[in-house]
């Protein structure tokens, strides 16, 4: 296997609403800032490969327009996924491992404020049986809460603490759109919006994008920032039929980090970020990876403090990436989801180099 | 910088599949059975019966074709209750979004579930289907499930 490093990560800011700026306005400056922390340029970039969603933007192909932030020259190899922008790293990872390029850019980004987030979400349901019903994401994360308390193993108040570890994390994130010292006891007087989910449990609506470059370990920039190797990398997916699966367990999650650990031959890790939109996710995630209290998760407050819909996974690579930069530990759990509740997951193990 | 509502350009733009397609032959064959308010599941060859019905076994990829006839019957497993719907639910009135595994059936599959409210909803109640009053061979010619508690199943 190459050796492949993350080089350089940028994000927007995760703002509520972007009134001004349309979706390639807010990527260019990301772009330029992620190129500039590797000390690279568009020419030391083989192939260009982004995540988004037309749904979200409301227009077909509306992706290519994003291309317009990379310049028109030089011409590159370029590719995109209807996915979040973490798959869009795993096939810029498979391009390396092919030899066929050693570096890459890859990208994500979404206006989410534009229209109904969970009405959109909807419509990736199968069109037989699930997506007629319309059932939004807020519900099936909803749903997905109330099995997992139907196991027993964690109560509405657990949900709230996630909520207040979350702020409180993020506090350190200059990037956050939710922040901050809230009680437990005072988030769970709250009205639920799709029981046992109350409006804190579910992440905010945010506008933005973010950028990652990866390269080969033997195209490595001569930037002064330390590389942190991809280890192991793996993805599952699970059933699409809620009633198929234990909503309150992620086997695919489970399955992938063993695999990702026969790769990387790394048990443990000093931190995880966890791609859970909702709150609840957390902790199934957290059994699911058999995470214990030692790990620190979501020091950059995840997904909760703020959500670049089809970028918060690869988001999720780019904070492991900051975390590993700036304190002594060396090695991070990322992890990413598609579907609707936690269906299709990836594991990345990272290394500090 | 505001600018005169009458110099915007808009547009209607309508969310949804904007293409139409065949269900096959399994989810088909369901579908227009549905219509004529009677309900089928599917057996995988593990033995047990998957609701709704799919071509191949989502657990083992096995191809499926023995259909089971099941009854308008079911249980409630686990919900979300929604106060306020949202537009797209085509349900004006606060209901649950709700895991419900038919009598007959091994695995659960989500529905609407209606009540008065969240409290007069319990694991395992019984309840049975409420059918569409226009039925065109969709999933939603169930337009959702009502408790049978005190009823003969």
């Amino acid at each position: 296997m190459r050796e492949v490093a993350i080089v350089a990560y940028a994000q927007s800011p995760q703002v509520r609403q972007e009134k001004v700026l349309n979706e390639v306005e807010i990527l260019m400056p990301v772009i330029e800032e992620a190129l500039a922390e590797a000390a690279m340029t568009m020419d030391d970039i083989d192939f260009v490969c982004s995540g988004s969603c037309d749904y979200i933007a409301g227009g077909a192909f509306s992706f290519v327009s994003a291309v317009d932030a990379l310049g028109a020259t030089p011409s590159k190899m370029e590719s995109h996924v209807e996915m979040d922008a973490a798959w869009a790293l795993y096939e810029s990872w498979l391009k390396i491992q092919t030899g066929e390029i050693s570096s890459a850019l890859i990208y994500g980004f979404g206006k989410s404020s534009v229209g109904e987030l969970p009405d959109v979400m909807s419509q990736q349901c199968d069109p037989y049986y699930l997506a007629p019903l319309w059932p939004d994401s807020i519900s099936l994360a909803g749903i997905q809460a109330s099995a997992l308390l139907a196991t027993g193993r964690y109560t509405e108040r657990d949900f709230a603490d996630v909520v207040v570890e979350s702020r409180r994390k993020a506090k350190t994130n200059p990037n956050a759109q939710l922040s901050g010292d809230v009680s437990a006891d005072h988030l769970i007087e709250a009205p639920y919006i799709a029981s046992p989910l109350r409006r804190h449990d579910c992440c905010p609506i945010t506008d933005g994008a973010s950028v990652l470059i990866i390269t080969d370990k033997s195209a490595l920039p001569k930037a002064k920032t330390k590389p942190v190797y991809i280890r192991g990398i793996d993805h599952r997916m699970e059933a699409h039929q809620l009633g198929i699966r234990t909503l309150s367990e992620s086997k695919s999650s489970t399955l992938a980090l063993a695999n990702a650990k026969d790769q990387a031959g790394i048990e443990q890790f000093d931190l995880a970020e966890l791609y859970a939109p909702f709150s609840p996710q957390t902790l199934i995630l957290k059994d699911a990876l058999a995470l214990n209290d030692k790990v620190d998760i979501n020091p950059s407050g995840g997904p909760l403090a703020g959500h670049i819909m089809m970028s918060a996974g690869l988001d999720r690579f780019g904070m492991s990436f900051r975390a590993l930069q700036s304190s002594t530990v060396k090695t991070a759990l990322a992890h990413a989801t598609s579907g609707p509740c936690l269906q299709h997951n990836m594991i990345a193990i990272l290394e500090a180099g | 910088m505001t600018e005169p509502r009458e110099n915007l350009l808009e547009a209607d733009f309508e969310l949804g599949f904007t293409y139409t397609r065949s269900p096959g032959v399994i989810i088909g064959k369901f579908l227009a059975a549905l219509q004529q308010q009677q309900i089928y599941g599917i057996r995988a060859n593990d033995g047990t019966v998957l609701f709704p019905p799919t071509e191949y076994d989502p657990r083992t990829a096995e191809s499926l074709h023995d259909f089971v006839p099941l009854t308008d019957l079911g249980r409630l497993l686990y919900w979300t209750w929604i106060d306020q719907p949202r537009d797209h639910h085509q349900i004006s009135q606060p209901f649950a979004f709700a895991m419900i595994q038919l009598d007959g059936a091994d695995v659960p599959f989500l529905h609407r579930m209606f009540a008065d409210s969240a409290e007069h909803l319990s694991v395992g109640m019984a309840v049975k289907v409420q059918w569409a009053e226009q039925r065109r061979g969709a999933i939603t010619d169930i337009h959702g499930f009502v408790t049978a508690e005190g009823e003969q199943s």
